[in-house]
């Protein structure tokens, strides 16, 4: 009404517990009609479950969320209706071909025999499996399994898309194709939230970023925003040496501030925003008689966007799928 | 990664790209699948696993073989005066065993299901929620059918000769699937329960064996001590055998029949909506 752009997800106070562990700790989300919004978090951070309860899958224990202006929980079938989830298991049949997967979908969601047919035979093509269509999905390789799982999401075209992790696990071309997909879909005017565990990928993909840690959302903007609360980037030193890393620490800590050491013996780091500053810092180290293996200035990853946040890096934690059995199981 | 062909292409190419612009434009919303038709669909699915992976029928067919041609000739002179005699009576028992048998595999694949994720995807689309449950039962009848084909075809094969023919033995076949209906939902909400497919498998067994076992299926009841006896007079397993021996003879009484019935409808009216209940909210 008020001519502001409409949220396609408003999430406040999500909670849920498993056990005695609370796995989302009361998380408020806004996202914008038409964005890919990120959710980037460690395992276990509460980013998986967060979704399920966005997609209707898990009930919160408190807290609400509208999803295209639909109540999660009263109203979850018009959720349903309106949303699709892509899992981080990738969520399609391994006893069943690729094409009898897209077509039972197809099937599922209302579309006759002949139409959900082609519907199959259109994703196959521009996912590029129309080969490998009638192998049976358990002899896909993973990044396949991952494009039949995102085509099975819009056999029919959602409104919205969970992204769980689409990237993970995959080797670079496999990714670079997921992303191309993902940069599509929002083209075509499909809203996106994306979990994931890399910096990079929110970076490359997301309009907006919410950092989630044990269950709560510790920092929220835009890339650039949440880069600039960083430093806007890192100079990463291997050395030849690792006896050498005192001394180096010394003139890294001189030129640029900050120094964090790595867990390799030989590398270190140093937050550095200006590029000609970086290349200064390593030509002294290189005067200084310190031997340099390689290095590189590159953008802050997630653990150091975690350690400027919480003072903790994103060390491993129990992974959410663990949770999930447990609670299976309970 | 041994299974991409070598020769595919770098991302995606220009001609994909068009493509996937056109697979992507906004294809209207078809009107909601009925819950019957989610319902077949979910059945054709069972079909084609059975298509895809056929060892899994060798696994419901191959251990009712075993039974029948083992305890036909080993205990058959023991226990009825001769192997004929004796095939006359266990071979609709065995029919009911191994239909049985075939209705722990409904929990089995319901639980590989979850552990598997594709759960996730069928409970994230606008269905009726049972669907996935009730299409995989009705795609297991039809493995129901074939154990129970090649459980008579052996019979036949070795002299057993119903003495109501085809009809007869088609309304037994008919009664033991639909008891089984009701019988594996017992097996889908166990399915639910437990952590893999293995321990539904384990479990099922552990259940469904015994109780098959102390029933009238191999023995008359008037053999058993007492106490045992007055068990096996009651087991739904029982009343199931003699309504299906008697319905291929063609002397059945309308009372086993009924109770088989009231039997199978108890079992899905409790076990259904656990079941459902238990698919929904699960985690």
């Amino acid at each position: 009404m008020s001519g502001r752009i409409p949220l396609a997800i408003e999430a406040t106070g999500l909670v849920k517990s498993f056990g005695a562990t609370r796995a989302v700790d009361g998380v408020d989300l806004a996202v914008r009609s038409g964005s890919v919004y990120g959710a980037l978090g460690p395992n276990g951070a509460g980013k998986t479950t967060t979704v399920r309860m966005l997609a209707t899958l898990l009930r919160p224990d408190a807290g609400s969320a509208r999803v295209l202006g639909h109540d999660i929980v009263d109203e979850a079938d018009a959720v349903r209706s309106l949303v699709s989830l892509t899992g981080q298991l990738a969520s399609v049949d391994e006893d069943l071909t690729g094409r009898e997967n897209l077509i039972l979908i197809g099937r599922l969601l209302g579309l006759k025999r002949a139409a959900a047919k082609a519907r199959a035979t259109e994703l196959l093509e521009a996912f590029g499996i129309a080969e490998a269509a009638g192998r049976l999905v358990k002899n896909y390789s993973g990044g396949m399994r991952r494009r039949l799982d995102i085509a099975a999401s819009i056999v029919v075209t959602p409104e919205l898309m969970f992204l769980d992790e689409p990237t993970t696990g995959l080797d670079p071309r496999s990714r670079n194709q997921v992303w191309d997909i993902i940069r599509s879909l929002r083209a075509s005017g499909t809203t996106i939230l994306l979990c994931t565990q890399y910096l990079d990928e929110a970076d490359q993909l997301a309009d907006g970023i919410a950092v989630i840690d044990h269950g709560k959302v510790i920092a929220e903007g835009t890339p650039g925003q949440l880069k600039a609360s960083v430093g806007s980037g890192a100079l990463h030193v291997r050395l030849l040496d690792p006896d050498q890393r005192p001394e180096a620490e010394r003139i890294l800590a001189r030129e640029l501030g900050s120094v964090h050491l790595e867990p390799d013996p030989a590398a270190l780091s140093s937050g550095c925003a200006d590029a000609d500053r970086g290349a200064e810092a390593v030509a002294e180290l290189s005067r200084s008689g310190v031997g340099i293996a390689d290095f590189s200035l590159g953008q802050p990853t997630l653990d150091e966007v975690f350690l400027a946040l919480t003072g903790h890096p994103a060390e491993e934690q129990e992974p959410e799928d663990e949770l999930e059995t447990q609670e299976q199981a309970a | 990664m041994n299974t991409i062909p070598a020769t595919q292409p770098v991302p995606v190419r220009a001609s994909e790209e068009g493509a996937l612009r056109k697979a992507l434009a906004s294809t209207p919303r078809p009107p909601r699948a009925s819950a019957l038709s989610a319902a077949l669909t979910f059945g054709w699915r069972g079909m084609l696993k059975v298509k895809h992976v056929p060892e899994q029928l060798l696994d419901v067919t191959i251990t009712p073989v075993m039974f029948v041609l083992m305890f036909t000739y080993l205990f058959g002179g023991a226990i009825a005066g001769s192997p004929g005699a004796y095939l006359d009576y266990i071979l609709p028992g065995i029919l009911v065993m191994s239909v049985l048998f075939t209705t722990v595999y409904s929990g089995v694949a319901l639980n590989t299901d979850v552990t598997k994720g594709v759960v996730d995807r069928f409970r994230s689309l606008p269905i009726w929620r049972p669907a996935p449950l009730v299409g995989a039962l009705l795609g297991d009848s039809v493995r129901y059918l074939v154990a129970g084909t090649v459980i008579t075809g052996l019979g036949v094969a070795l002299g057993y000769r119903p003495g109501a023919g085809l009809p007869g033995v088609l309304a037994a076949m008919a009664l033991v699937i639909v008891f089984a209906f009701g019988l594996s939902w017992v097996f889908t909400t166990l399915g639910l329960l437990m952590r893999s497919p293995s321990a539904v498998m384990n479990a099922g067994f552990m259940g469904i064996f015994p109780v098959t076992f102390l029933s009238n299926v191999f023995v008359e009841p008037e053999t058993l001590p007492s106490g045992l006896e007055a068990f096996v007079e009651v087991n739904p397993i029982s009343i199931l055998a003699d309504a299906s021996r008697g319905l291929m003879e063609g002397n059945a009484s309308g009372t086993d029949i009924g109770i088989v019935l009231a039997s199978a409808a108890a079992l899905t009216a409790v076990f259904a909506p656990l079941t459902t209940y238990l698919y929904r909210t699960r985690s």
